[in-house]
C-alpha cells in the first residue's frame, strides 16, 4: 500500500473489500428495477463479502429496499444480475434462497407463540423435531429471550419483539441476513443499546448482514461499509469514516452529517496542497490526496463543523481563516452548535465540544468571531460542475 | 338541547317498536292456550309440543337445515377461494370487473336469480330437488361470503406472507399455514352468514325446488295460505331464536377481530 493516510480515527483489520483475492458472497452486477416509468434501482454494482456488515443508507424512496428484496426474492430485477456465491439467483423463488429477511414491521406470526414462529422456517426445511427444538432454544438464548417461548408476540414489548424477529431469521443459518430498518420502531435509548448488541451477535455467528436504513448515525455505528444510495444509485461505497472524511459528492457530503459547502476557484496545485481562492474567505489552502483539479475549475469545498476552530481574535495564519457574527447558538450538552454569519451572507456551523463547565469568555449572539480550520480539514468535492 | 334529546328519544323507540312489535306479537303468540290465532286464550307450550308430531313440518326443517349446511359450506369453501384470489390480484380493469361480477347477485332481484336458475336446471334437465336448491343458495350466499373474507385479509399485514415465504415456505404452504389461519375469522363468519340466508329463503327455494323437496319457509309459506296456525308461530319463534343466535355469534366473532365496528 501507499503511504496515504486513513481517512478518519479508526483502524479496522477487516477489510476484505481491499484484498484482490478475496470471493464476495453477494455481487450485485448492473442491476437496474423499474416499476412501470419509475426507475428504483438504477444500474447498480456492489459486492458484499462473507461476514461482512453492510449498511445501505439513503433517503426513503432512494431504491435501498428495493435493491435489498431483490435479494431475497421478492423482486426481480428489470436487467443486470445478482450472484451469491458465484451462482445467480434469478428466478430462484424467494423460498428457496439461502437468505433470511428481518422485516421492519418484524411480520411476526401473530397466532403462533415464540416458539412456533422460530420453529417455522425450520419446520419448512423438515428438520427433526428435536433438531427444531433445540436449534430454537439456542437462537432464544442468543437473544437473552429463553423464557419468552411460550408468549404470543402480543404479550412481548417492541424490544422484545424485535428480538424475535431477529431469532426466527439467524434460526435458519442463511448465508445473509437481511435487516429492513431493524432499530426504526425502538425508542432511542433502546436503539442505541441494540446496536452494539446486533454488532456483538453479527461477529459471534460470523454471519454476513446487509442493513437497509435511513439513519445515518445506525449505519455508521454498525456497518463495516456504507453504501449510499441516492436517486435509485449508489453514490459511494466506504467505510464510515471514508464517507464522512471524504465524501465523494456534494450530495453525499450533504446526506452525512453535517457540512458547510463554499463555491471557490482553484488557484494553484502544489504536491498535494491544492490553493483555492474564495470571495469572501480569501485564500483556502487544502490538502488532497486525489485527482487534483486543473487551476482555474470551479470546486465545491466542504468544512464539517467539528473541524472548525472559533475564536475571539485573528489566527496567525493568513489563509483558512474568516471572520463572521454569531447569528444562533444550539447548547446539546456535549457539544454547542454554533451559526456563524459570513460578509456574503453564508451561514457557516460551527461544533464546539464542551470539555469545561465554565467558560471563561462565553459566546453571545451577536459577537465578532474568527473561523479557522487546518488544511487538513477542507474536503475537496466533485460535482460543482 | 333538550328537546333533541327527547326527539332522539322517542325516535329510538318509536323505531325500535316499529321493527319488534310483530315479532314480539308473534313470539307471544306462540305460547296461546286458544286455537284461535288472534285470541288470547292463557299461556300454553302445546303448539310446541304439537310441533314434534308434525312430521311435514319436522321434514321440512331437516331439509331447511341441510341445504343451509351444505350450501353454506360450498359457498365458503368458492367464496374464500374467490377472496384470496381478488385480494392477490393487481388493482385494475379485471379485479373491478371480477369483483363486481362476484357481487351482483347481492344486488340482483331474487326473483330474477330464481328465475334464471330454474331455467338453467331446466334446460340442463337436472331434476330438481335439495341439490339444485343446494347449488341455487350457494350461488346466492358466495357473493357475501366472498365479502367478508375480503375485508378480513385486505386487514392482513403482506409481510406476513413475505415473511412466511422467505422462512422457506411454498405459496401454497403459506396460504395454509398463514394466510387461511389469520382470514379464519372471517371464514367463520361468512359460513354463518351463508347459513342463516339459506335457513330463510324462500323465493330462490321456490324455483329451484322440485315434489319432495319442501323447506321450512316454503312449507311455513303453504301453511299460512291455509290459514295460520299457532303451530307456525310456533316454529317461527324457533326459527327466529336460532337465526338470532347464529346472527349475534357471527357478529361477535367479527367484532372481536375488530373487522366491524
Amino acid at each position: 500500500m501507499s503511504t496515504q493516510r486513513a481517512a478518519g480515527p479508526v483502524r479496522s483489520s477487516f477489510a476484505p473489500w481491499l484484498d484482490p483475492g478475496a470471493k464476495p458472497l453477494v455481487s450485485f452486477r448492473n442491476v437496474r428495477k423499474a416499476f412501470g416509468a419509475v426507475e428504483a434501482v438504477a444500474g447498480v454494482n456492489l459486492d458484499l463479502y462473507p461476514r461482512e456488515f453492510f449498511a445501505l443508507l439513503g433517503p426513503s424512496g432512494c431504491g435501498k429496499t428495493t435493491l435489498m428484496r431483490m435479494l431475497a426474492g421478492f423482486e426481480e430485477p428489470t436487467s443486470g444480475d445478482i450472484l451469491l456465491d458465484g451462482k445467480s439467483v434469478l428466478g430462484v423463488p424467494a423460498h428457496q434462497r439461502p437468505t433470511n429477511l428481518m422485516f421492519q414491521s418484524y411480520a411476526l406470526f401473530p397466532h403462533m407463540n415464540v416458539a412456533e414462529n422460530i420453529a417455522y422456517g425450520l419446520k419448512q426445511e423438515g428438520l427433526p423435531k428435536a433438531e427444531i427444538s433445540a436449534r430454537v432454544e439456542e437462537v432464544l438464548n442468543l437473544v437473552r429471550l429463553q423464557d419468552f417461548g411460550k408468549r404470543r408476540p402480543d404479550q412481548l414489548s417492541g424490544g422484545q419483539r424485535q428480538r424475535v424477529a431477529l431469532a426466527r431469521a439467524i434460526a435458519k443459518r442463511p448465508r445473509i441476513l437481511l435487516l429492513d430498518e431493524p432499530l426504526g420502531a425502538l425508542d432511542r435509548k433502546l436503539r442505541e443499546e441494540t446496536q452494539y448488541e446486533l454488532v456483538a451477535l453479527q461477529e459471534k455467528l460470523g454471519l454476513a448482514f446487509l442493513m437497509v436504513t435511513h439513519d445515518q448515525d445506525e449505519a455508521m455505528t454498525m456497518a463495516h461499509r456504507i453504501g449510499v444510495m441516492q436517486k435509485a444509485r449508489l453514490a459511494q461505497v466506504g467505510t464510515p469514516a471514508e464517507i464522512y472524511e471524504a465524501p465523494e459528492t456534494r450530495a453525499v457530503a450533504e446526506f452525512v452529517g453535517d457540512i458547510t459547502i463554499f463555491e471557490a476557484i482553484v488557484t494553484k496545485v502544489e504536491g498535494e496542497v491544492v490553493t483555492l481562492l474564495h470571495p469572501t474567505i480569501g485564500t483556502i489552502e487544502l490538502d488532497d490526496e486525489g485527482d487534483k483539479p486543473a487551476p482555474g475549475t470551479r470546486v465545491d469545498v466542504g468544512l464539517r463543523p467539528e473541524k472548525i476552530t472559533l475564536g475571539f481574535t485573528p489566527p496567525h495564519e493568513t489563509v483558512n481563516r474568516v471572520e463572521g457574527i454569531v447569528w444562533d447558538i444550539g447548547y446539546l450538552g456535549d457539544m454547542t452548535m454554533v451559526q456563524v454569519k459570513l460578509a456574503d451572507g453564508t451561514i457557516v456551523r460551527v461544533g464546539i465540544t464542551n470539555r469545561t463547565r465554565r467558560s471563561e469568555r462565553p459566546i453571545g449572539w451577536d459577537d465578532r468571531v474568527w473561523l479557522s480550520w487546518d488544511i487538513e480539514a477542507p474536503i475537496l468535492l466533485d460535482g460543482a460542475s | 338541547m333538550k328537546g333533541f334529546r327527547l326527539i332522539h328519544s322517542v325516535a329510538l323507540i318509536a323505531g325500535l317498536l316499529f321493527l319488534y312489535v310483530p315479532i314480539g306479537i308473534l313470539i307471544l303468540y306462540s305460547f296461546n292456550a286458544s286455537r284461535l290465532v288472534t285470541v288470547w286464550g292463557g299461556f300454553s307450550t302445546q303448539w310446541y309440543a304439537s310441533l314434534l308430531s308434525n312430521q311435514a313440518l319436522k321434514d321440512a326443517a331437516l331439509l331447511s337445515l341441510g341445504v343451509a349446511m351444505a350450501s353454506a359450506t360450498i359457498a365458503t369453501v368458492l367464496g374464500t377461494l374467490a377472496a384470496l384470489a381478488l385480494e392477490r390480484a393487481r388493482p385494475g380493469r379485471a379485479k373491478l370487473l371480477f369483483g363486481g361480477l362476484i357481487a351482483a347477485p347481492m344486488v340482483m332481484p331474487e326473483v330474477i336469480t330464481g328465475l334464471s336458475l330454474l331455467l338453467l336446471f331446466v334446460a340442463l334437465n337436472v331434476e330438481r330437488g335439495a341439490i339444485t336448491v343446494t347449488l341455487a343458495h350457494a350461488t346466492l350466499t358466495l357473493c357475501f361470503v366472498t365479502m367478508i373474507v375480503q375485508a378480513r385479509l385486505a386487514t392482513l399485514d403482506r409481510s406476513l406472507e413475505e415473511a412466511a415465504q422467505d422462512l422457506g415456505a411454498s405459496p401454497w404452504r403459506v396460504t395454509l399455514t398463514i394466510t387461511l389461519p389469520l382470514a379464519l375469522p372471517g371464514i367463520i363468519a361468512g359460513w354463518l352468514l351463508a347459513f342463516t340466508l339459506s335457513l330463510d329463503d324462500l323465493v330462490i327455494a321456490s324455483f329451484a325446488t322440485g315434489p319432495g323437496a319442501t323447506t321450512l319457509p316454503m312449507r311455513i309459506y303453504s301453511a299460512v295460505r291455509l290459514g295460520v296456525s299457532p303451530e307456525i308461530n310456533a316454529i317461527s319463534t324457533l326459527l327466529i331464536a336460532g337465526v338470532a343466535a347464529l346472527v349475534v355469534t357471527a357478529s361477535l366473532i367479527l367484532k372481536r377481530e375488530k373487522l366491524i365496528a
